[in-house]
């Protein structure tokens, strides 16, 4: 392999994962942007969408040659199934709390995610659980770059995904109220908005969102643990902060960028070192922007 | 109060509103006839904005009554207030910033379901405001003061509401343009809105309302009709400086 191709190769490895931080780092910013809360069940929702992909491959039981139905069913089982959760988190964890200091919410959510991770460790175990190669394990591209069927999925179903949830916002009354009620909550119910059926319409397509990602993760790397949520959530909301929080093209930037700065990280330092990368260039870009990448303020409130 | 209940299109009772453990409305009554605008003025920190948000159903209250067009609603979210009529465009205007002009005016509308009717009141609203035509497409945050306590109304307006309930609309504007807009208010009184009136300017206030209300740190001290209170000594001297 050239350098020229090892850099290559490192990049289109470092977007895929960065692909799936994305798609995870958009729910966080959303969430925030509208109720100004660190949902820190997040990271579960994307574990739980995982778990419930390998759910439908074991009840398949052979996959055989129909992977492409089976990784299509499984991605709508984690689209509802987590966006259901979500809705369900939301209502039972969050709204009750609406009117209590931000510190109980904050703790709630930490609760709601202990709560999920033991929950999931019951049920399947606290060990690796093996997820089925759904694809071919053909390697595209001929030469010594190379892209497989599986990154080709993760690309395509996350650009659909990001540019659906783009017209969604800026296209459907729910996006327009949405933003209305990121900018001005109050002024949102002066105009007879239900601010609570906002915020579970974000938590659902959020949760959808960090499901699809779950899924994919899943596949890709072909193992799954109930731990999974606590890293990969928290680079995706390392991402969500580093694009600027509140701020989705920010989200989905911080997303590929965190990705790619780790395949490059694991290409040229170490492997090892992958997860520090992040962290550090989460501090170097709060330090020289402290609002993140494309954050400007999100609503005037004062 | 006393006045034919068939007039009366908001009536508040016995208003109790506290934050915290500060009483801050303490046992308000007002009415707002169908057809009239109703001034309520005071000093600052009286409760004007708080009356509001009650009645608004933002703020809840500890005790007391709110009849809208004949029904209680004391109990009803916010939304459903708005649904049955009564829109509040609140202190500081709050239209929102990063959506357009267009989007604010549509905002308006939610209460209403996907009626036929939104289109020509856009249209509508956009000739009462012929500034903000030409602005349909820019954010609605860059627009002058002036023009966002416009946009504000325009964007009450599309409610399609029977009360209006105005929180000093006038503050912080030019003179020239709070003669514009008090021109404009007095026009959407005339196409038959009610009004419920806060202003610091008590004088304009109580040039345009049939009726007025003086609050004091949390009750009634005085009402009746606007040309009375414009004469009353009390009023002049705490309100219309002199
Ligand atoms: N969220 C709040 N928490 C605690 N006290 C509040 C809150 N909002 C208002 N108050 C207090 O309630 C009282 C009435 O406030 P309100 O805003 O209703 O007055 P106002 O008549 O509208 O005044 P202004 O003319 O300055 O707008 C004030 O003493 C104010 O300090
Ligand atoms: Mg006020």
């Amino acid at each position: 392999m050239t350098p020229g191709e090892l850099f290559l190769q490192q990049i289109l490895n470092g977007l895929t994962i960065g692909a799936v931080y994305a798609l995870i780092a958009l729910g966080y910013t959303m969430v925030y942007g509208i109720i100004q809360l660190i949902n820190f069940a997040h990271g579960e929702v994307f574990m739980l969408g995982s778990y419930m992909g390998l759910t439908v491959f074991l009840l398949a039981g052979t996959i055989g040659s129909g992977g492409v139905g089976w990784l299509l069913l499984a991605l709508c089982t984690a689209t509802v199934g987590c966006s259901l959760l979500g809705l369900a988190v939301e209502r039972v964890a969050y709204r009750p709390l609406r009117q209590a200091p931000k510190l109980s919410v904050l703790i709630t959510a930490i609760g709601v995610s202990f709560f999920l991770q033991n929950a999931v460790m019951l049920g399947y175990g606290a060990q690796d659980r093996y997820v089925p190669a759904l694809l071919p394990a053909v390697r595209w591209g001929g030469g010594a770059v190379t892209v497989t069927p599986m990154q080709g999925v993760i690309f395509g179903v996350s650009l659909l995904l990001m540019v659906g949830l783009q017209g969604i916002v800026y296209g459907t009354r729910l996006g327009r109220n949405m933003r209305a009620t990121a900018q001005d909550p109050l002024a949102a119910r002066l105009m007879g908005i239900s601010v609570d059926q906002v915020i579970a319409g974000t938590f659902a397509i959020g949760s959808a969102l960090a499901g699809v990602g779950g899924l994919l993760f899943g596949v890709y790397y072909s193992t799954i643990n109930f731990h999974d949520g606590y890293l990969v959530g928290l680079k995706a909301f390392t991402a969500a902060v580093m694009g600027g929080i509140g701020n989705l093209p920010g989200a989905m930037l911080g997303g590929l960028l965190l990705g790619l700065l780790e395949g490059l990280g694991a290409g040229y330092i170490s492997s090892q070192w992958k997860n520090v990368i992040a962290f550090v260039v989460l501090i170097l870009v709060l330090l020289l922007r402290p609002h993140g990448l494309l954050g400007e303020r999100l609503s005037e409130r004062a | 109060m006393g006045s034919d209940p068939s007039r009366v299109l908001l009536s508040v009772e016995d208003l109790h509103v506290r934050y915290g453990a500060v009483e801050v409305l303490k046992g308000l009554h007002l009415e707002v006839r169908a057809g009239e605008i109703t001034a309520l003025v005071g000093a600052n920190g009286a409760g004007k904005t708080t009356t509001l948000m009650a009645i608004s159903g933002i703020i809840p209250s500890a005790r007391g009554t709110i009849r809208f067009a004949g029904q209680e609603v004391q109990d009803l979210p916010a939304e459903q207030r708005v649904a049955r009529g009564m829109t509040q465009i609140p202190e500081g205007r709050r239209i929102f910033p990063r959506l357009t002009v267009h989007e604010n005016l549509i905002m308006g509308a939610s209460c209403r379901g996907a009626d036929g009717g939104i289109t020509q009141d856009l249209a509508r609203a956009l000739d009462l405001f012929p500034a903000l035509k030409q602005r349909k497409r820019q954010l609605a945050g860059t627009l002058s003061g002036g023009e966002q306590q416009m946009l504000a109304l325009a964007r009450g307006l599309m409610a399609r509401p029977k009360l209006l309930l105005l929180d000093e609309p006038s503050l912080g504007l030019a003179p020239k343009v709070v003669s514009d807009l008090f021109s404009i208010i007095r026009q959407i009184h005339r196409s038959g809105v009610s009004m419920l009136l806060v202003e610091q300017n008590a004088y304009q206030a109580l040039q345009i309302a049939q009726t007025a209300y003086v609050l004091e740190t949390g009750s009634v001290a005085l009402h009746g009709p606007a040309e009375k209170l414009r004469e009353d000594p009390a009023v002049r001297k705490a309100y219309l400086g002199g």
